[in-house]
């Protein structure tokens, strides 16, 4: 998105400061804007602290701008306090005047008298930029600041602060409670502030999730998705999965299934690297099986894999599939093979996301299989997982990885109605395990349903799992037939 | 506010005479801005008044010693702290309510 933009607007720039977050950098393209303020929006516990504070230790420790940090709920010595569990030292920062801290206690038990503005906060603001020279400004938060303050005063000095903000040339955050009373009243914040981001922690079917999102931006163009972010060891990560680029490098070369079998089925001995494959199947029906397989040619070709359990405990798996003649603990030992496993119901969606891109991005893996990726939709049909979905799979095309997804269906859905969240449209390769019932005895099938730039078979085939591996075999005309008819008859 | 009470009072203070309390005040300002002038005049007039001969008024401007903005956490400007009689007492603004002065500086 950065690339085209850049290429549309001739050249030409807006200025801005980067945060040095991860993400946010993405969405804004760049940063904020240079030399203005920007309005930092969320409730209690979003993490607006920890954002400001972030582009404060970086502002310092990536581009050389020092900056103030100026408090009035924290006591500078809990700030300290609070920020070293994400690693910022703001000790030896302060020691090497790179920043300056400045607690401001607002006096409630004041007596209003008659008119007055808040001019003492510019002088101090003043003091404390030219003390470090600061390039960056952080004001934390305005609820605290404005608490109390006749309206009147408060609409003029919240303007006020703005422009002198803007007069200083810093680039600053101020910090304040989502809807703060003073700000929708009459829409304070979309008038002054030249950039508004709003922070959000969201709790959705018990799980809380952070979310950021850009609701303005003067001059300048701006993912304006939500975009769901974590705050972890390292600080504030966000996760712009929009910004991929659309325009994606296509590979024309094979991989192999793993199965000589499969591979026939396909046309082209195999799948294309960069693609997706969906093994969609009732539960029992030799998913994983088939991912495992997928799994362990990767191995061999000494390419990484990355497996995301979310069904069953990594041992669990590497002990099931030994009874099917699929040995993985070499490949563990060879570091071709990284488990990761988690419980669906853990986290939302959108983290579990998170981490594998992460672990995507440290480990880069070749191929990344995703067991059973219908475990994470436990959000219900069409609630943007279909969408997270896509964009995910388009991120990991984009990096060339193979993404192998296992959807477990109900037995309602397999008469040719694919998983209800839609994936199955969106895959390249789609195959589907069946369970079916031929002369009194179950056998399950295998199809490729279909393959895009292939010519691949559409045959039912038998497919068994034993003690060597996985083959598929085809089925005789007579039992083809009567599977049809029996389908048939169903409906 | 009726003259009654101003008289009132007036009396009360006469009948302290200089013997009460020192208040000591120190008023902070900016420059010479409409608030911060207004607050001035204001004080001056009740200290006059309503302290003769028993008060310390001093009047900063933090646009010449900003510092001290820092050292008494000054935000909002025109501020009179009363620094004696405890306890410490803020009044914001430009003071222009005599009668609400009084009330907060213990003088009615």
């Amino acid at each position: 998105m950065q690339k085209t933009d850049k290429s549309k607007t001739s050249g030409f720039q807006f200025p801005k400061s980067p945060t040095g977050i991860k993400g946010l950098d993405d969405i804004t393209t760049g940063g904020l804007p240079k030399g203005r303020p920007t309005l930092l929006l969320g409730n209690t516990g979003c993490g607006k602290t920890t954002l400001a504070m972030e582009f404060i230790v970086n502002g310092i420790v990536k581009y050389n701008e020092p900056a103030v940090f100026m408090a009035f709920e924290e006591k500078p010595e809990e700030l300290m306090l609070n920020v070293k569990s994400f690693g910022f030292d703001l000790e030896a920062h302060l020691t090497g005047n790179k920043i300056y801290l400045e607690y401001v206690n607002l006096k409630p038990t004041a007596k209003e008298i008659g008119k007055y503005d808040i001019e003492g906060l510019f002088v101090r603001l003043g003091q404390a930029i030219d003390k470090v020279k600061a390039k960056r400004v952080v004001l934390d938060s305005l609820d605290t600041l404005f608490y109390g303050l006749d309206y009147k005063i408060l609409r003029s000095e919240f303007t006020r602060l703005f422009y002198w903000l803007k007069a200083k040339g810093v680039t600053a955050i101020i910090t304040a409670e989502t809807g703060a009373e003073f700000l929708t009243r009459q829409g304070l914040e979309e008038y002054v502030a030249d950039c508004v981001i709003i922070l959000d922690n969201r709790v959705e079917n018990q799980m809380a999730t952070r979310r950021l999102r850009v609701v303005k931006y003067r001059g300048s163009t701006h993912g304006s998705s939500e975009y769901p972010f974590t705050i972890e060891e390292k600080g504030i990560n966000v996760f712009p999965i929009i910004n991929e680029p659309l325009v994606l490098k296509l590979s024309s070369k094979i991989v192999s299934s793993g199965i000589k079998d499969l591979d026939a089925l396909l046309g082209k001995k195999g799948f294309y690297v960069g693609s997706s494959i969906l093994v969609s199947g009732t539960a029992g029906t030799g998913k994983t099986s088939i991912a495992t397989a997928f799994t362990v040619a990767t191995c061999n070709a000494k390419m990484n894999c990355l497996y995301c359990a979310f069904e069953e405990p990594p041992e669990q798996v590497i002990r099931n599939m030994k009874s099917v003649g699929y040995n993985l603990d070499p490949y563990i030992q060879s570091g071709h093979l990284q488990f990761y496993s988690s419980r669906p119901t853990l986290q939302n969606l959108e983290l579990h996301f998170i981490y594998i891109k992460k672990l995507v991005e440290e480990y880069k893996p070749s191929v990344i299989i995703l067991d059973p990726v219908t475990n994470l939709m436990t959000e219900g049909p069409n609630s943007g997982v279909r969408l997270m979905l896509t964009r995910f799979v388009d991120y990991l095309k984009a990096q060339q990885v193979t993404v192998f997804f296992t959807a477990a269906i109900t037995e309602k859905l397999i008469e040719r109605n694919p998983s209800d969240e839609g994936i199955s449209s969106m895959v390249d390769t789609w195959i589907m395990v069946e369970d079916a019932e031929f002369e009194a005895e179950r056998k399950r099938t295998c199809t490729v349903m279909k393959s895009r730039g292939m010519d691949h078979s559409k045959m039912v085939t038998e497919f068994t799992i034993s003690g060597k591996g996985i083959s598929l075999s085809p089925i005789s005309q007579k039992k083809s037939e009567e599977r049809q008819s029996r389908k048939g008859s169903k409906k | 506010m009726s003259k009654k009470i101003l008289k009132e009072h007036k009396d009360k203070v006469e009948a302290e005479g200089t013997g009460g309390e020192k208040y000591i005040l120190k008023l902070f300002v900016t420059g010479m801005l409409p608030n911060s002038a207004h607050a001035i005049i204001n004080i001056k007039a009740i200290c006059s008044k309503y302290l003769k001969g028993r008060h310390q008024l001093e009047i900063i401007d933090i646009y010449q010693q900003p510092s001290l903005a820092l050292t008494e956490d000054i935000i909002a400007v025109p501020v009179l702290i009363k620094k004696a009689p405890l306890p410490e007492e803020r009044l914001v603004g430009d003071l222009s309510d005599i009668e609400m002065v009084l009330t907060a500086l213990d003088l009615i």
